[in-house]
């Protein structure tokens, strides 16, 4: 499980985050809506430890994210960023097996291959696409491999940082329906961050939508539609008319 | 008012005077992360590997050209001032002493700062704006481990060997305008050169190439995982890695030259 309690974060004079506070039941699949500039990222990467928040509490299964081991702490997450943030001096299955080659989790050369081939294969590309350079791939590809590398360690929390952003729509669906069926099949806590709403339907139990730094709606994605939150409301139907302001 | 008045050119003074030492805080706490690194396993021994090949061995064309034409026109140079007290025969010593102690290191050093600590600080900067940092970070990897540590090493390990290689060079490169055009015999040339030059010398040039190696490679991974946001932010991080690696070798060379031959 984790818990946001009252985190706040400010860059310089801007407060992006005002007191967020937010619960993800184990297994369970988030999906944080907000306009851009929200401070989505900024949430996700406070939990990672990637950003450091100015005040609040941020806890994992019971135990604060800050103490303790913390390689051991990194081994239970995996990341899909939004470019997928893939290493160009490495090959695809190198950048899948990242983990796999390196410290605690080290395996055989081999064997670490076997399992990059094997999630490649599970995000729908072929062994071929196992030697070439992120470069040579389309951004659809992109997307792909960084969804196999951030499951190739089966971790229990897996976070997504807007996973269809710059791709054709069907590419986006595809990658939803990954995402969704990977989910359930790993039983993973997801925490997926999002502006597109084809998305939020297609991968969410939960929704919460993140505006002025903080959680102004949070509910099952069921009850989304029908809610009377004017945020949501005016999010999830496009609306400039408001009380987000459409120039921001 | 006039307090007012006042108080706005010392704060245009002070904000980058603080700007600068909050800068020269962070570099050197970086140094230090990085030197406490370099001693504490895990070691990335394929990343050491590529970057003794990028740093020094591609390093080598253009060090080795700097060098020949140095060494050439240093004997034009020596020969032409040496002439007016009729003293050329100091040529061949004067040009293997000058190249090894001074020019061999620093435009050597100069050099690779031009082609290294850009292509590092460039190459680490992108890493950063492309999210490849947070990536590392997300996959257990310590970034200044991976990234900064092999990188520095191998500067500080191939560098004095692009100087002995450059040393040679630029000599070879004085041999030949002094025995083509300025009328040397070839033996004498070579025999004057080693019998002035000592190893004092030669190791003085090479400890400064360490020295200058461990700078070029430390300001292009600062500057790189310091780097701005978007193609700007990196074109700015590589232009203060080289900026910051040339004055830091000019610098900590003039010191070194106190340390090792003043008294």
């Amino acid at each position: 499980m984790i818990e946001l309690q009252d985190v706040h974060k400010a860059f310089g004079e801007k407060k992006v985050l005002r007191g967020v506070t937010l619960t993800v039941p184990k297994g369970e699949s988030m999906v944080i809506i907000g306009g851009s500039g929200t401070g989505k990222s900024v949430t996700i990467k406070c939990i990672l430890g990637l950003v450091k928040p100015d005040a609040g509490r941020i806890l994992i299964d019971g135990q604060p994210v800050d103490r303790g081991d913390r390689d051991a702490f990194l081994a239970r997450f995996g990341m899909l960023f939004q470019g997928a943030a893939l290493f160009d001096s490495l090959t695809v299955w190198q950048n899948v097996a990242f983990r796999l080659l390196r410290g605690e989790q080290k395996r055989p050369k081999a064997e670490a291959r076997e399992i990059a081939i094997e999630k490649l294969r599970r995000v729908g590309l072929k062994a071929e696409t196992a030697d070439l350079y992120p470069a040579e791939l389309s951004g659809g590809m992109q997307k792909r491999v960084g969804l196999a590398r951030a499951i190739a360690a089966e971790p229990e929390i897996i976070f997504f940082d807007e996973p269809t952003t710059g791709l054709d729509p069907i590419m986006a669906g595809v990658i939803n329906d990954l995402i969704r069926e990977i989910v359930v099949e790993m039983g993973a806590t997801a925490i997926t961050i999002t502006h597109d709403m084809s998305s939020v339907r297609a991968i969410a139990d939960d929704v919460a939508m993140l505006h002025d730094g903080v959680i102004q709606w949070v509910g099952p994605v069921a009850e989304m539609d029908g809610c009377d939150d004017p945020y949501v409301q005016q999010f999830i139907n496009g609306r400039a008319e408001g009380p987000i302001e459409a120039v921001r | 008012m006039s307090a007012a008045l006042l108080r706005r050119p010392l704060a245009a003074i002070g904000r980058p005077v603080l700007a600068g030492l909050a800068s020269v805080g962070r570099m050197a706490i970086f140094a230090l992360q990085v030197l406490g690194h370099l001693v504490r396993p895990p070691f990335y021994l394929r990343e050491f590997g590529h970057a003794i090949m990028t740093i020094g061995w591609y390093s080598l064309p253009v060090v080795g050209l700097t060098a020949l034409f140095t060494g050439g026109a240093l004997a034009l140079q020596i020969y032409d001032g040496s002439s007016r007290f009729s003293a050329e025969a100091a040529v061949p010593s004067i040009v293997a002493i000058g190249m090894v102690r001074e020019l061999g290191p620093v435009l050597g050093g100069l050099m690779v700062a031009a082609r290294v600590a850009s292509s590092i600080a460039a190459e680490i900067g992108t890493m950063k704006v492309t999210e490849q940092i947070d990536a590392l970070v997300t996959l257990s990897t310590n970034p200044i481990k991976y990234l900064a540590v092999p990188r520095v090493l191998a500067a500080t390990l191939t560098v004095p060997v692009l100087v002995a290689v450059g040393d040679s060079i630029g000599i070879m490169g004085g041999w030949l305008v002094g025995v083509n055009r300025l009328d040397f015999n070839s033996a004498a040339y070579l025999k004057n050169t080693i019998d002035f030059l000592e190893a004092a010398d030669v190791a003085s040039g090479i400890a400064k190439g360490a020295v200058f190696g461990f700078i070029v490679a430390l300001m292009g991974c600062f500057y790189g995982m310091n780097s701005g946001r978007g193609a700007q932010g990196v074109g700015k991080a590589t232009k203060l890695a080289v900026v910051a690696s040339s004055v830091l070798i000019l610098g900590s060379n003039y010191l070194l030259t106190e340390v090792f031959f003043s008294g």
